[in-house]
């Protein structure tokens, strides 16, 4: 073959690629972790750093896992409704504060309320990133047995939680 | 009413470039004057509408105008003037408008100094910059409009990204932009070579500054988003093997591969169709770097948003591209290739061989960035390729390269003389290994084989690039002296050897130590005491901060006393680190507050760099090389 028609034939082979690439979604992509056990990590806790929040915590009940930072507008955006969450006692919400600054965190919470039972401080984001977290606001359900169930993208509001967790958290509890 | 006005000049400004590239490339095809000198107007106009749409931007945000809904995401009231010019281009609608404004701008620059060009050429290089142009319009204007309103319109915005508040990060996307633009100058030429079917020296000559002008750009913006993420992040590292900083990075290597081959295409006529491949390459490299770092479909840290219609756009755009450029490639291109052969001592063959081990680097740059796709494809999973990978592929080509970097630039073109080479190159031979094993155990105490073999290639480099410059400034009357061009060869070679060598030096004895510190307790970092003598509140102009003093002692001499700040910003509340840096030339001392923990300690991070300033300060030789060889006298020949 004409050796001037190789560089050609490379692109045209990695094309189809990066196209199939692109129909992997990510904000639609189930994470990997989907019916696999949760990453193991060990995070020191937010408010007081001497705890720490890890894997281990996550078993035992059906718990939600939130990935959130204070630079992120989307996560300010649900806040309202997590604390709703909480309020009313729904389910237990973890959290990793996600490649953030621990003072100005604390202050968040301070203003708009602590929705979480426990907030890991994910300073480097690499638990983060073991999370396959592609952006904040992440919502991860989490069965008793520590296995992730779904992974939801995006801020979460009342008409989403009905849609994408109720049924699958009554499924579970059955 | 100032939104539209952008809105409206952007679409001019589609019209206008459609005008470019039509016009001049027909006229150059019928060899009709008239059609081709509009491609001067058209362009000039084209850059005069993307201006006043960046600037009805700017002015939405200098405004706080948050009707519209890039400002209101990406500016807030209270942030200070300069980050909300900054914001501008903060994120992707922005960034994008600026990208074309730098490729109208790129373009208008071509059209002011032509040097002695003839029209055709300059008609069809501005043609094809227009058909690049026309792809970006209709992309900002289709899919990532910055002027959408937000209805109703927002009554503060959504605030610029903290860690994006920094003077170092506002200045870091333009010099990175200028340089990845700049490339697809370089691809027009190579495109209107192939379309007319001429190719000679004096095509490379015309070529050749503007492609080091873009690398030059691209090499000073890479290395000021290492010193930032240094400085700011506080992580320690300089260079951490992300998709996006790769994606900024193939396009430099296989640059830096363009930039010497068209020397070879300049001085001696040959490897012609390798040039326009490599020419090809880089560019593709800069569009697919775009793709990647906008599409999101690599997991990286600092990718933008992700949107799968913009993902699609510019997937098109670049096959397009990229598959219209190689499909004429593998049409033209055997026509243009140079048959002629060379002696295998020459310089021809070690660019050659510069050029092979370059476009290597790049394809392993390449390969672990997409792999985590082509896994993903196999059904393995994401996974993300870590820094240890590079880092030891990356090795591989690199070594071999800087040690011939030193046989290069003391390689005669056509033929060398074998005895000439014993003669020049011998003593630094001897001095860089003798320098390269005695520099690290005298001076770090420690010696390995990678510590030897980087700084003999330090030394060898650095010493091999300083013999042409000493020779002609020691030269007696009457012989001649060195050129601009060679001069700034031998500058930008120097600054790789002192990139080589603060690479090597940090990466072994840098110590990076997070530890807890009550006031008056001292630390041993690196054979230094570090004490905290001092807790205080201080306020700023604009923030309140509670700041550390430090004092650095080694034993009993006093070496400095640095103040690291935690600062909340009034306005804002935001808390931003500042640390505490004793720089010298040959170590930084690196402090940063951390929190303040339960005991009433506080957590610090301390570290110790030795030679870490080389990293930077190498690559900014490496610039200043590129500006000292395009300063050189026949590059600025004007039409006769």
């Amino acid at each position: 073959m004409n050796r001037f028609l190789l560089p050609l034939v490379a692109v045209v082979i990695m094309i189809p690629i990066m196209i199939l690439g692109l129909q992997s979604d990510p904000s639609k992509l189930p994470s990997q972790y989907i019916g696999k056990p949760a990453p193991e990590f060990s995070l020191p806790t937010l408010i007081d750093p001497s705890k720490t929040f890890s894997t281990a915590d996550l078993k035992g009940q059906i718990s939600l896992v939130n990935i959130w930072a204070t630079w992120c507008g989307g996560c300010r955006t649900e806040h309202g409704f997590l604390m709703e969450l909480a309020r009313t006692n729904t389910i237990p919400i973890y959290a990793i504060d996600w490649r953030d600054n621990r003072p100005e965190a604390l202050n968040f919470m301070n203003q708009l309320g602590n929705p979480y039972v426990a907030s890991g401080f994910d300073e480097d984001g690499r638990v983060g990133i073991d999370w396959g977290a592609y952006g904040a606001p992440e919502t991860f359900l989490i069965d008793a047995d520590g296995i992730v169930v779904y992974r939801f993208t995006g801020p979460l509001n009342r008409a989403l939680w009905e849609q994408e967790f109720v049924p699958r958290i009554a499924e579970l509890q059955e | 009413m100032i939104p539209e006005i952008g809105h409206f000049a952007l679409i001019l400004a589609l019209a206008l470039a459609a005008c470019q590239a039509i016009l001049p490339l027909l006229g150059a095809h019928r060899n009709d004057t008239a059609l081709m000198s509009v491609a001067s107007y058209a362009t000039y106009g084209q850059f005069l509408f993307v201006a006043i749409s960046f600037v009805c931007l700017t002015i939405a945000f200098l405004s706080d105008d948050f009707s519209v809904l890039y400002v209101a995401n990406h500016s807030q009231l209270a942030l200070p003037t300069q980050y909300k010019i900054s914001a501008v281009w903060s994120a992707h609608e922005g960034s994008l408008l600026m990208w074309i404004l730098l490729l109208a701008g790129w373009t208008a620059a071509v059209a002011k100094f032509r040097s002695d060009m003839p029209d055709q050429l300059v008609a069809r290089v501005i043609g094809v910059l227009g058909l690049l142009s026309i792809g970006f319009l209709l992309f900002a204007l289709l899919t990532s409009n910055p002027f959408d309103r937000l209805i109703p319109a927002a009554l503060d915005g959504g605030d610029l990204n903290p860690l994006l508040q920094d003077p170092g990060l506002a200045i870091h996307p333009p010099l990175l932009y200028v340089g990845y633009v700049g490339f697809s100058v370089a691809f027009a030429f190579a495109i209107a070579a192939m379309l007319s079917g001429d190719l000679d020296e004096n095509w490379a000559r015309w070529t050749r500054p503007w492609t080091v002008v873009a690398w030059l750009f691209l090499t000073m913006g890479i290395a000021l988003g290492s010193w930032w993420a240094y400085y700011e992040l506080g992580w320690g590292g300089w260079w951490f093997w992300d998709p996006v900083e790769n994606a900024s990075f193939m396009p430099w290597l296989m640059g830096t591969a363009l930039i010497h081959s068209l020397a070879v295409t300049e001085r001696r006529g040959l490897f012609k169709s390798w040039t326009l491949l490599l020419a090809i390459s880089t560019f593709s490299l800069s569009l697919l770097g775009t793709f990647l770092v906008r599409s999101g479909i690599i997991v990286s840290v600092h990718a933008f948003a992700t949107d799968p219609t913009r993902g699609f756009f510019i997937l098109a755009f670049l096959a397009v591209v990229v598959i219209g450029a190689l499909a004429l490639y593998a049409w033209r291109a055997p026509a243009l290739d140079s048959t002629a052969g060379f002696n295998a001592a020459s310089r021809e063959t070690f660019l050659l061989l510069n050029n092979v081990l370059l476009v290597v680097a790049t394809t392993l740059v390449l390969l672990g960035t997409l792999a985590p796709l082509i896994v993903e494809m196999l059904n393995g999973g994401k996974i993300s390729i870590g820094p240890p990978w590079f880092e030891v592929a990356f090795l591989i080509p690199m070594i071999p390269l800087v040690f011939l970097m030193g046989f290069g630039m003391h390689t005669a073109w056509r033929k060398q003389n074998e005895g000439v080479w014993f003669k020049v190159l011998k003593i630094p031979a001897i001095a860089a290994i003798v320098i390269g094993v005695i520099l690290p155990l005298l001076f770090y105490g420690r010696v390995s084989l990678m510590l030897v073999v980087g700084c003999t290639a330090a030394v060898w480099v650095v010493a091999t690039a300083l013999i042409q410059p000493y020779r002609s400034w020691r030269r007696k009357d009457g012989t001649a002296g060195i050129t601009r061009s060679a001069l700034g060869m031998s500058i930008a070679h120097l600054g790789m050897g002192l990139f080589v060598l603060g690479a090597t030096i940090v990466s072994a004895f840098g110590i990076e130590s997070d530890r807890a510190m009550r006031i008056g307790e001292t630390l041993e970092v690196a054979d230094l005491q570090f004490q905290l003598r001092e807790l205080r509140e201080v306020a700023g102009p604009n923030y309140t901060a509670i700041e550390a003093v430090v004092e650095i002692r080694d034993g009993a001499e006093f070496i400095a006393t640095v103040r690291p700040q935690k600062r909340q910003y009034l306005v804002q509340k935001n808390w931003m680190t500042e640390a505490g840096i004793h720089p010298t030339w040959n170590k930084d001392l690196f402090i940063a507050l951390g929190d303040q923990l339960g005991d009433g300690s506080w957590s610090v991070r301390i570290q110790y760099k030795p030679m870490i300033r080389f990293l930077w300060i190498g690559a900014f030789v490496m610039a200043l090389g590129g500006m000292v060889s395009v300063s050189d006298r026949r590059y600025r020949k004007s039409k006769k």
